[in-house]
């Protein structure tokens, strides 16, 4: 076990440094510079900001000192914010993003698991139909046109929910944001869980577990559960990426000034190493999840361990 | 006092009824064979019995378990049942064991399902129960996991679940259908010794297992029971015609047949053959060493062994599917070398191979006609279409199959057809050499002789050469000139048939003549007559492989691997082969 | 299945006729006429935005961007999948291995985070959409192909063909091709959806089709700054754009059942 998580340490470091590598020659290679649209950069100070951001070495170079710079958690200096430094407005985005995060993925898990078990143990019949229909749904319609029709409904119609998010406070204000970017990751993991228990409890050792007296629940508990939860582990790591995408439509549609409302008006403001930097955060982050995933993989899975 | 008590069960599926209207009784204690060929409806029977029917079958009639009706109540009440009072033991113990789960904790729950003990009392019940099914270091093995078990080892688990609880009857389905046949023999004697008084109803494709160890056989066909009765009186005089047919049908391996002539020309050589490969680790297995073989034409050697004995890899290696290590191969006097692509058409075609699961054998996506004639396209570009037509229903015809096949597709053959589809295949071509890789393993016993006879029907009409693999010795005995005999990827032993089978001169034949069944309940049944299982390639024993297992076995074994050597007209490889056959007599 | 089938045909052919058919004109402007709400008159079928250009040809527009955007992308997609799968699959062993560790590195990337980089660095060219959308989806392809590949090359006809001398293209035309066209078809029609996802997201966040094409996401993006004074210029083309990709992920699903009951057989 040691050496297999080792050995996934040791995978995960590669493909870190080629993200990282390839997010930087990416911004550099971009035509023309970052100031090329800036208003009437005089000769003199736009010289004086390329020293300042070091746009005048080399590109090895700036890489080498970037990489540099990442070692001791220093991602640079805004673009547009030259007050702040990248580490600085991740670290004031990043909580209320971990927050809504957290929160959708442990719904998405609770709620999808239960579903995708309830409507797998009654194959076939109405529940399941419904539960599927539902699902289905939840697939379909992206986050960005349930996010903003939720609003429509419970900020604008409804006035069920403050419209702004600073200005309100309490639990309340995370609900529909939570529930919007949990929905197809509801939807998909009651699917990829009915799926695989149905195919778990079609195996040759849960008739054995049957013909041994076990009842269902006790089936279910000793027997599917692990194995079914396989697929469904395997998906955490799309389900992580998709969960951070999700979040920069939310955080924008709600108003929430996380880490992804900074993506997007990084984006939008051409705020190169901003972006940046939240490319390589988001990066490290779900590679770091993902061998999380990996290693509770080998946990469940006893032959996975042997490796 | 009758323990359980069937009347009238059938069991349908929608219109097609694959159980009709089966009675019997099983009595305390007693063994019970229940035999038939696949679809007859022998496992429908047993699922019926603990209510593990699927939801869409329906089963009517009444199964009464110590004068209570246990016929579709529901799981809550059954459950008090399974496991405790009938249990069941399945085919395959790869499948049936749950291989998440440490072997240990399977058995447990069975005592704390029943409520029969729980706590560190249950540990100890499971540990003594391992040991009883003669688990090595029952308590390491209790947490161990199936897939760290040998196949034997996880039969041996399945058992010890299923009678743990000490139950009333116990049902066993093909319990040894997935294992070799040394294995087998071993498992069927701790059924038998375990279960004191436990009921035991043996379900079975293989007369020859029931034949010395039920005390009364249930027959079935096509979902019928069509005969009942005391296992000596059956076969002594069968009273219904299926009986009689699978009786017939039955290949004796106390008997052999009368074979086609061989001519003494020489057709195919192999000189020292050896074939490796790698595993997921990379480790490199080496799965044929050092093989010496020949054929002559119009024979058909017959190559035998036990799972990982090599025999598949060796005629894979030398058609040129997967490479040679080391060693040569001479056909006709020309060296057969490289992969099969680079091959001369000519040599191509004269070398064809029968494989074990025609349904993997045969592209889903084609139908007969191109299956068959595709070949002709490169050997024979000449031949204009209706020709080709015409060709390729010969080459049905001589398999018995007419031309209505033509425009059929593989999923709408029986497996007999599309065993036969797959020989016309390799017939079309006119080979002078047909291997066929346990081409009749799949096949039940009324199929299994058409294709038997076929192949018999061919060789004599055109003088190919046939090397048969098999690990059933008894087909082997009806088809053969000549069997070798493969241990752990070496030969071990070659000989004319009927002196092989009279008198083997490796303890390892020897076993496994004893160890194969017969259909005979006079012929009293051997005990296991060896211990273990065969090893892992990965670490081959030293000297001779087949030491640890062998009786004979002394130091020189160990150190020094015997070379094959002349001996009574064939060739052994055995330090003791003089003793061998003293000993026995 | 019958249904999706029918809906998606209905709406292509909107989308490929419509623009045409609207008496507006999609980029014309009119400011007598802005945010009018959905009616027959003046033929403002789906009511005007807030530059009184007419929705109902600016949402066929869209839906005609988004799908080409889509289709294109998955054909990229298909290619590149296909393709590498397929050798990948065929040849085996350690070229086998190289190109599938090549494959998970990839997975594990936040793609939609590079395209946006992409997107931001680049200025927003919509050759690069495609490029972007279909680098994503190729992954998935050329594991399902590859697996595919894999199981089938060691499947036991492969090695009759072989033996009879049936040469290497005829078993990869003839043999291995036809097994794969089924599941390829499947996954095209689940990778469609999530290209019309990918490319609709990007033109949500401002980053994908630019002014004055439009795309649905665009739309969304523009029904949400006046969803408060006119709720259709977002729930119109949202709503196409969530019955387009269910009925696009039923059909796959249903095909997918289809194909996995015949493989069964």
């Amino acid at each position: 076990m040691l050496r297999y998580a080792l050995l996934r340490l040791l995978g995960a470091i590669p493909t870190l440094l080629l993200v990282i590598v390839l997010a930087f020659l990416m911004v550099h290679a971009a035509p023309g510079g970052p100031f090329d649209d800036a208003r009437s950069p005089h000769p003199e100070v736009l010289a004086a900001i390329e020293a300042t951001y070091h746009l005048d070495e080399p590109v090895v170079q700036q890489l080498g000192r970037y990489l540099g710079g990442l070692l001791r958690g220093d991602l640079g200096p805004s673009f547009r914010y030259p007050d702040y430094s990248v580490s600085e407005l991740i670290g004031i985005g990043f909580p209320a993003s971990l927050k809504l995060g957290v929160l959708a993925m442990s719904l998405a898990i609770l709620v999808g698991v239960s579903a995708g078990t309830f409507a797998a143990l009654r194959q076939g019949s109405m529940t399941d139909r419904v539960v599927m229909s539902f699902s289905m749904t939840g697939i379909s319609i992206p986050v960005f046109v349930v996010a903003p029709v939720l609003v429509l409904l419970f900020a604008v119609k409804l006035h069920w929910l403050p419209a702004g998010w600073s200005g309100s406070a309490g639990v309340a204000k995370y609900i529909v944001p939570v529930v919007t970017l949990a929905l197809p990751q509801i939807a998909y993991i009651a699917r990829l869980t009915r799926a695989s228990m149905i195919e778990v409890l079609s195996r040759d050792f849960i008739r054995t577990a049957r013909a041994q007296g076990l009842g269902t629940r006790a089936i279910i508990r000793i027997h599917a559960l692990k194995p079914a939860m396989l697929p469904v582990l395997s998906y955490m790591g799309p389900a992580i990426a998709a969960i951070l995408t999700g979040s920069v439509v939310v955080e924008q549609v709600f108003g929430i000034p996380g880490l992804g409302a900074s993506f997007v008006n990084g984006a939008l403001n051409r705020d190169y190493t901003l972006v940046l930097g939240i490319v390589i955060f988001y990066a490290a982050l779900i590679i770091a999840l993902n061998l999380v995933v990996d290693l509770l993989y080998g946990v469940i899975d006893p032959q996975v361990r042997q490796r | 006092m009758s323990l359980l008590n069937v009347k009238d069960l059938s069991i349908q599926y929608g219109e097609s009824t694959v159980v009709d209207k089966v009675s019997f009784v099983v009595r305390r204690g007693e063994s019970i064979g229940l035999v038939g060929e696949s679809g007859s409806g022998k496992t429908q029977t047993a699922l019926g019995l603990l209510g593990l029917l699927p939801r869409d079958a329906r089963l009517t009639g009444s199964i009464r378990f110590k004068g209570s009706e246990i016929a579709n109540r529901s799981d809550r009440e059954l459950d008090r049942i399974r496991g405790r009072r009938i249990s069941m033991v399945f085919q395959d113990p790869m499948q049936a064991l749950n291989p998440y789960l440490r072997i240990g904790e399977q058995l447990r729950q069975v005592l704390l399902q029943h409520g029969l003990a729980s706590g560190v009392k249950a540990d100890q019940k499971v540990v003594a129960m391992l040991k009883r099914v003669g688990l090595q270091d029952p308590e390491r093995q209790f947490r161990a996991y199936p897939f760290q078990l040998s196949g034997g080892m996880r039969q041996r688990v399945m058992i010890a679940s299923a009678l743990i609880a000490e139950p009333d009857l116990l049902i066993a389905d093909e319990p040894t259908t997935a294992l070799d046949v040394t294995v087998q023999a071993q498992i069927l004697d701790l059924l038998e010794t375990l279960r004191h008084d436990t009921a035991l109803l043996l379900i079975t494709h293989d007369l020859g297992i029931v034949a010395g160890r039920c005390e009364r056989l249930l027959v079935f066909e096509a979902g019928k029971l069509v005969e009942t009765g005391a296992t000596t009186a059956v076969f002594a005089s069968p009273q219904h015609e299926h009986t009689k047919t699978l009786l017939a049908l039955a290949p004796r391996i106390d008997r052999g047949d009368i074979l086609p002539p061989v001519t003494d020309k020489t057709l195919l050589g192999v000189e020292g053959a050896s074939v490796s490969y790698r595993d997921a680790h990379h480790a490199e297995l080496v799965a044929v060493r050092d093989v010496n073989l020949s054929l002559r034409e119009s024979e058909t050697l017959a190559i035998v062994g036990e799972s990982g004995s090599g025999k598949s890899s060796l005629v894979r290696a030398l058609l040129g599917l997967i490479p040679l290590k080391a060693g040569r191969v001479v056909f006709a006097g020309r060296p057969l070398e490289g992969a099969v692509e680079t091959r001369a058409k000519s040599l191509r075609r004269d070398l064809q191979l029968v494989f074990q699961d025609p349904a993997g054998a045969l592209n889903p996506q084609m139908r007969v006609q191109s299956l068959v004639g595709e070949s002709l396209l490169v050997h024979e570009p000449a031949l204009s279409t209706p020709e080709r037509v015409q060709r390729v229903t010969a080459s049905l015809a001589t398999v018995g199959l007419d031309e209505s096949f033509l425009s059929r597709f593989p999923h709408q053959l029986s497996g007999g057809q599309a065993q036969r589809v797959a020989i016309a295949r390799a017939l079309i071509l006119e080979p002078k050499i047909l291997i066929c890789d346990e081409a009749v393993a799949a096949l039940d016993g009324s199929v299994r002789e058409q294709v038997l006879k076929v192949l018999r029907e061919v060789q004599v009409n055109t003088g190919m050469s046939i090397i048969f693999i098999s690990h059933d010795l008894a087909v082997v005995r009806s088809i053969s000139h000549r069997v070798a005999v493969m241990y752990l990827g070496r030969m071990v032993e070659v000989a004319e048939t009927r002196r092989l089978f009279s008198a083997p001169r490796h303890p390892y034949t020897r076993a496994l003549l004893d160890a194969s069944p017969v259909p005979d309940p006079l012929v009293a049944p051997q005990s296991a007559p060896l211990f273990g299982e065969v090893p892992s390639l990965i670490r081959p024993p030293s000297g001779c492989v087949f030491h640890p297992r062998c009786s004979y076995s002394d130091a020189r074994c160990k150190d020094k691997r015997p070379e094959l050597r002349e001996l009574d007209g064939g060739r052994v490889a055995c330090h003791h082969a003089s003793e061998t056959l003293l000993k026995q007599a | 299945m019958k249904w999706s089938a029918g809906i998606l045909l209905f709406i292509l052919l909107l989308a490929i006729v419509g623009p045409w058919a609207s008496p507006h004109a999609f980029q014309d402007t009119n400011f007598d006429a802005v945010l009018r709400s959905p009616g027959i008159a003046e033929a403002h079928f789906f009511g005007t935005d807030e530059f009184g250009r007419d929705l109902f040809s600016r949402t066929l527009l869209g839906t005609r961007i988004t799908l080409m955007v889509a289709v294109v992308a998955s054909l990229v997609s298909l290619i590149i999948g296909v393709s590498y799968g397929a050798i990948a699959g065929y040849v085996g062993g350690r070229v086998d291995a190289v190109m599938m560790r090549f494959v998970d590195t990839l997975y594990a990337m936040p793609f939609i985070f590079f395209v946006i980089l992409l997107m931001v660095t680049f200025e927003q060219n919509f050759l690069l959409i495609f490029v972007a959308i279909g680098a994503i989806n190729w992954l998935d392809m050329a594991r399902i192909v590859r697996g595919q590949t894999l199981s089938l090359r060691k499947r036991e006809f492969i090695d009759a063909a072989r033996l009879t001398g049936v040469g290497t293209a005829r078993i990869i035309f003839r043999h291995i091709a036809p097994n794969l066209i089924g599941i390829v078809i499947v996954y095209l029609t689940l990778t469609i959806p999530q290209a019309i996802l990918v490319e609709s997201f990007l033109s949500f966040l401002g980053l994908g089709v630019q002014e004055p094409q439009t795309s649905l996401g665009s739309l969304v993006n523009g029904g949400v700054k006046q969803m408060e004074g006119a709720p259709w210029m977002l729930l119109i083309p949202a709503v196409l754009l969530a019955t387009m990709l269910m009925c696009f992920n039923f059909l796959g699903d249903a095909l997918r059942d289809f194909f996995d009951a015949r493989h069964s057989l």
